[in-house]
């Protein structure tokens, strides 16, 4: 298995300062766990973040700092307790297909996930979405059939997770991550053999082109 | 050292401060403080903080008080600078600290430097402080994961990303670049908003980032 198509440098580089919302940060961090090329660049990005925190000039801590922060440290305060990342819910009893820390955000690994219908047989989760948020989701094409047709108005990264799509000539298989912006009305085909399962992450809603998905998206929040 | 600035004291904080909606800043701005910092550091001369902070999962409270002098006031001025007041720069550097003393026993000197680590650290505090978010992150012990490299080569990724090594690297980048790379950093701007204060247009962020990251990258493999 070997991957092909990576996020860019630049969502690399902002994933690492924290610039990225929560859904891409979920899909840089996925593709991480299964891409040690990019897993290593996002390691150099964060520390150039630490050397450029540690080359700034320093502002003095108040007086009594240190022993503030001891005593912080061995009674946290609730205020600043950092919230826990989701956890799986589900023992794992083979080598799951989600990594994490996407399995975290879907409530567990493939078996048991809610999935619900999107038309023409495939069938999507949500994971994060949001007033004018970033939306990420899976999605799960059927082998042999298309992603019913859309466009966006951003800019959308999907995932390979299981199986493989083509689209426009390009195959994309596991680990590997499209993107398309909004002057690419794309049509991603599942191949044959396997149903495909995608992290799909996008800046605005899709636009389904299809009878059915254009009918029931207003009513379905994708 | 950086002699010369392109760009404004003024073009940039408005937009900063607008976006972070986190109050009156200080008027200090980083670009002001490019000019006090330290010259490079002789690697033999700084100490050895990636030992100390180990030193630090076993509760020990000289290596800590040692990385908290160094660190907690470097961890404050990058809190100012995304937008805290001084109040709140000192709360969330004390906190990024006291987490730097729960957390230590995950810290894995083989993976990153203390200055890396220390900055993640700080980094998750403060979206999880200013955006209530979290910032999703891999699991080293996860069973889907694909394993790292066997520990030689992960030694030599790990002394490639040397601080001193990445200081030095910084240096020779153009101005240009180096702007992009800390206004991503530093200054909790989108894309869109580095277009704008720089006034260029956003094609040209994209690439300058990637050829800065890039450029660095070359860099550290050269030194190989």
């Amino acid at each position: 298995m070997s991957i092909q198509y990576h996020p860019d440098d630049d969502h690399l580089v902002r994933y690492a300062a924290g610039e990225l919302s929560e859904a891409w940060s979920l899909l840089v961090a996925t593709h991480n766990a299964l891409c040690l090329s990019c897993r290593t660049k996002t390691r150099l990005a964060e520390a150039v973040g630490g050397v450029l925190v540690t080359d700034a000039a320093p502002t003095e801590m108040s007086v009594g700092a240190l022993e503030a922060t001891m005593a912080r440290a061995l009674n946290p305060q609730d205020d600043f307790v950092v919230r826990p990342e989701p956890a799986s819910v589900q023992a794992l009893t083979a080598k799951p297909v989600l990594p994490q820390p996407l399995r975290g955000y879907a409530g567990g690994d493939l078996q048991g996930l809610r999935w619900r219908r999107l038309g023409r047989g495939a069938y999507y989760v949500p994971l994060m979405s949001g007033r004018g948020a970033p939306t990420a989701r899976l999605l799960r094409i059927p082998a042999g059939r298309p992603v019913p047709e859309h466009g966006h108005k951003g800019l959308e990264l999907t995932m390979v997770l299981q199986g493989a799509f083509t689209d426009g000539g390009k195959r994309f298989g596991v680990g590997d991550v499209e993107a398309a912006d909004s002057d690419l009305e794309h049509q991603p085909v599942a191949e044959p053999g396997e149903d495909c399962i995608c992290l799909a992450v996008t800046d605005a809603p899709l636009r389904f082109r299809g009878l059915f998905a254009r009918m029931v998206q207003p009513f379905i929040g994708i | 050292m950086i002699s010369t600035l392109a760009i404004s004291q003024a073009s940039v904080t408005p937009t900063l401060r607008a976006a972070s909606g986190l109050g009156q800043s200080p008027q200090r701005d980083w670009l002001n403080d490019l000019q006090d910092e330290e010259p490079p550091r002789d690697p033999d001369q700084s100490p050895d903080w990636n030992s100390l902070l180990c030193s630090v999962a076993t509760q020990d409270r000289a290596a800590f008080a040692s990385l908290f002098t160094h660190f907690a006031p470097r961890v404050k001025s990058y809190m100012l600078r995304l937008g805290s007041d001084a109040a709140q720069a000192e709360e969330l550097a004390q906190e990024a600290m006291a987490a730097v003393w729960r957390k230590a026993d995950r810290y894995d000197p083989e993976r990153a430097a203390a200055s890396t680590w220390i900055f993640t650290v700080a980094r998750n505090l403060r979206i999880d402080a200013f955006r209530r978010q979290n910032h999703p992150e891999l699991d080293p012990n996860d069973p889907a994961l694909v394993p790292e490299l066997p520990v030689s080569a992960d030694l030599i990724v790990a002394r490639k990303q040397d601080a001193s090594l990445i200081h030095k690297a910084l240096a020779e980048l153009s101005q240009e670049q180096r702007e992009v790379l800390r206004l991503s950093f530093f200054d909790d701007q989108t894309h869109m908003q580095i277009s704008e204060t720089l006034d260029i247009p956003l094609g040209t962020v994209k690439s300058r980032i990637r050829l800065a990251f890039g450029r660095i990258r070359t860099m550290l493999e050269d030194k190989e």
